[in-house]
């Protein structure tokens, strides 16, 4: 009986598997996409068309996905946060090559993750990338020395200042405009292809790899940041 | 290019079976975050630059360390 029902299950698996593979040819776009690829340039004068998609037309989308983001990091934040149970262990520093490296790296990693997020409506990449290339600058950091504590305080308050700004931003669409996450008539759109165009679409984009960024920074200073594995000879002073 | 793009499809499977089949944890994180790395050239070359960024910033780094310093936490919880 349990043979019968695996083959069965195999078998089930296999044509699915087969009658899935049509499903990944290219097909036409339909009229929704349609129309972001006509008027997506002209509506929004980005010349990244993911990142008018992404920001303006699907920007409430956006404003969902950063909120699951946030409450999954306010989740393991909850889960690892420091507990301070007399387990600590001493434990051997970074070596120096290390060290070095997240020293000389870390200052041209973050400006680079900003300027990926202040580029977003240019080139590929935008808040979420940007965010995630920052906190791998404090990875290097946090990685080279124990030591190195991120403040909390200051990445809580800014976290939510940004999420703050980002639906303050919705509302001026909405007070403007008549539309949640509009992008027409808040501020000028510019023109095609420069640093100051796209009108709303850099501006929510910074504020969003800002976000990103500091929620997978503190993520990371709470995962490897636990009292565990601390040296306690030299770094109890807070 | 084609061939790069077969290469980079078979090495991608390989590090998926080894992934599944090596004994250490270890290891096999970070043959996850080469798989990562193999899809994310696959996006580029299927030109989403967009989606190969954020696979190569977090499936193959961010991911990749968060696996290795939970192996290592539960490691020393086991002891």
């Amino acid at each position: 009986m349990k043979q019968v029902f695996s083959i069965l299950m195999v078998l089930i698996m296999g044509w699915l598997l087969v009658s899935l593979v049509p499903l990944g040819q290219p097909t036409e776009p339909g009229s929704v996409a349609q129309h972001y690829i006509e008027h997506g340039v002209e509506e929004n004068r980005g010349a990244n068309l993911v990142t008018s998609v992404i920001v303006n037309y699907r920007g409430l989308d956006t404003l969902g996905e950063v909120t699951v983001l946030f409450l999954s990091v306010a989740g393991a934040a909850f889960v690892l946060r420091r507990r301070d149970n007399g387990l600590r262990r001493r434990c051997r520093p970074s070596s120096e090559i290390v060290q070095t490296g997240a020293r000389l790296l870390f200052a041209p990693t973050l400006v680079f993750g900003a300027y990926i997020f202040v580029h977003g409506h240019l080139s590929p990449g935008g808040g979420f990338q940007g965010g995630a290339v920052v906190a791998s600058a404090v990875l290097m950091l946090l990685l080279a020395d124990r030591r190195i504590h991120l403040p909390h305080r200051v990445m809580s308050w800014m976290e939510s200042m940004v999420g703050f700004a980002y639906v303050m931003t919705g509302l001026a669409g909405l007070v403007i405009a008549g539309s949640f996450l509009s992008n027409q008539g808040v501020l000028p759109l510019g023109t095609w292809n420069t640093l100051f165009s796209a009108g709303l679409i850099p501006v929510i984009y910074i504020l969003v790899g800002l976000k990103v960024g500091t929620e997978l920074a503190s993520l990371l200073d709470n995962m490897i940041d636990t009292g565990r594995l601390y040296p306690s000879s030299e770094g109890d002073q807070p | 290019m084609i061939y790069l793009d077969i290469l980079m499809c078979v090495l991608l499977v390989v590090a998926a079976l080894v992934a599944m089949g090596v004994r250490n944890l270890v290891s096999a994180a970070i043959m996850v975050g080469v798989v990562s790395l193999h899809v994310s050239y696959i996006f580029l070359r299927m030109n989403a630059p967009d989606v190969a960024m954020t696979e190569a910033a977090i499936g193959a780094g961010l991911t990749t360390v968060i696996f290795l310093v939970a192996i290592r936490r539960t490691e020393e919880e086991e002891r």
